[in-house]
């Protein structure tokens, strides 16, 4: 983070006046964090009771499985959504006209809609259609059918963000399409795409976290199990948004450090994409450079 | 259908506002409010915006706080998307140029004048379409408001579905009415951003 130089090299008295600023909000902040604090000791929030069963391993088997369920469900979702992506990618820049439209429309459409929708069509609707799956498919088919669309944006991006004459000194060299894809644009646009998929793998992995409205037994399911049963909902909760913190704050700064990297390295911005909230923040950015 | 509009409105005038100001304490000289508008961002987006939900509505009962479904899904969609308004408004003040803020302090405005008077009104004109796809964003993110049985679209949905047994006549309007929102927003705001771009 890099503060933009909105106030001058401080003089004494404004040093005093944001020293006095400082300690003024400083005192709010703690008064506001004290005031929590108090409401939640009066209602005998902390009491160890309620904090208690986090500190049995049976206990922590039970959440960090949740976790691990978490994790299959969005690393397989990923993997199955690069691959479905490329595709759509391909097919939106494909030069047979019908096929580009296709791709576009279905793009569009998994798009627009929200992926809770998806969720509750593939574990509630499709059954009545006879197609019988564990609820993890269901789960990991509508992350699919909604984080293809994402990362096939991507991918479009990273590949029309290379310099036009990248492909004309390959069609000049006699490449065929294909080979001029796969030995000239795709290696180079994927340097490019990586930061956004890492981006788009937080918003996957916050995004499983609605399996469980489908039953799928992930970490948030398995927090609400444990408040219900242990009447600890508050601390439950709290504890399973700490491990999403962790997860995901590790994650974000894996993006950004490859960004920076990025940057320093080949001095190309990597690429802007609409669409979904942490990769607006990345298409924001990367305006900035 | 009514009330996935009203959340969504409601919601993204209130994160504007919070967002707005939690950019300002991050880009402002004053070292608390910095931490506090980093950490606010930091905890908030990286919760799944489930969890808050089920947090306000069911967690935080127990101290007594409780306000009916509706409501708590504009303070939680709010408290969401303002994180990631605030992230996008911050990189739209670096994005203006620094001679920018430079001019504005050789006139003698204070820290509030250069932020309100000579920056953001810039840095907005920059983040348009960002600030769109997070609108955008919040139109399909206002569904999870059905996990605390809001009945907005997804929600009337479901329980259409469980009624009458035929997912995808009924999954298919649902859809074709998000659409119906989102495709006009994305072309309002591509107009938006040709009045007000800023060439650089």
């Amino acid at each position: 983070m890099t503060a933009v130089i909105l106030a001058d090299a401080l003089g004494p008295r404004a040093r005093r006046r944001v020293w006095i600023a400082s300690v003024v909000a400083g005192v709010l902040v703690a008064a506001a964090i004290g005031v929590a604090v108090q409401r939640l000791a009066a209602r005998d929030q902390f009491d160890a009771r309620l904090w208690e069963p986090f500190t049995e391993p049976a206990v922590l088997r039970f959440f960090l499985t949740g976790l691990a369920n978490t994790l299959k469900a969005a690393l397989v979702a990923m993997g199955l959504a690069l691959v479905v992506g490329a595709f759509l990618a391909l097919g939106r820049l494909a030069r047979n006209a019908p096929v580009r439209w296709a791709a576009g429309a279905w793009v569009e459409f998994f798009r627009a809609v929200p992926l809770l929708l998806l969720i509750y069509f593939s574990g509630l609707g499709l059954p009545k259609y006879g197609i019988d799956l564990p609820v993890f498919w269901y789960l990991v088919l509508a992350l699919v059918a909604y984080n293809s669309t994402v990362l096939a944006e991507i991918f479009r991006a990273g590949i029309l963000s290379l310099d036009r004459g990248q492909s004309e000194a390959a069609f000049a060299l006699g490449l065929s399409y294909w080979q001029t894809m796969f030995t000239v644009i795709v290696p180079q646009a994927v340097r490019r795409m990586v930061p956004a998929i890492v981006s788009s793998l937080v918003t996957l992995l916050k995004d499983t976290s609605l399996g469980y409205v489908i039953t799928y037994e992930e970490l948030l399911r398995r927090g609400r199990l444990a408040g219900e049963f242990y009447g600890n909902m508050l601390q439950s909760l709290v504890f399973v948004a700490a491990f999403y913190i962790v997860v995901n704050f590790t994650l974000s700064q894996i993006a950004r450090r490859l960004e920076l990297r990025q940057r320093r390295r080949y001095n190309a911005g990597t690429i802007d994409v609409g669409g979904v909230e942490d990769l607006a923040t990345v298409a924001a950015e990367s305006r900035r450079a | 259908m009514r009330t996935t509009v009203s959340l969504t409105l409601l919601s993204f005038m209130a994160a504007l506002v919070i967002g707005t100001v939690v950019a300002a304490f991050r880009v402002g000289p004053i070292p608390p409010l910095r931490w506090v508008g980093a950490a606010y961002v930091e905890l908030v987006r990286n919760t799944p915006l489930a969890v808050h939900f089920i947090l306000f509505y069911f967690g935080l009962t127990k101290v007594g706080i409780r306000y009916e479904a509706f409501v708590t899904a504009v303070i939680v969609l709010s408290m969401y998307t303002s994180s990631f308004v605030a992230e996008t408004v911050r990189s739209g003040i670096n994005a203006v140029s620094s001679g920018q803020a430079e001019a504005a302090r050789a006139l003698g405005l204070t820290f509030p004048q250069v932020l309100g008077i000579v920056v953001l009104p810039q840095a907005f004109r920059t983040v348009v379409s960002p600030l769109g796809s997070l609108l955008s964003a919040l139109v399909r993110n206002s569904a999870v408001a059905s996990v605390i049985s809001v009945l907005e679209l997804t929600e009337v949905a479901d329980r259409l579905n469980t009624a009458t047994a035929r997912p995808i006549p009924v999954f298919l309007g649902a859809a074709a009415a998000y659409i119906s929102l989102t495709l006009p927003l994305g072309w309002g705001i591509g107009f938006v951003e040709r009045r007000v771009a800023i060439k650089r």
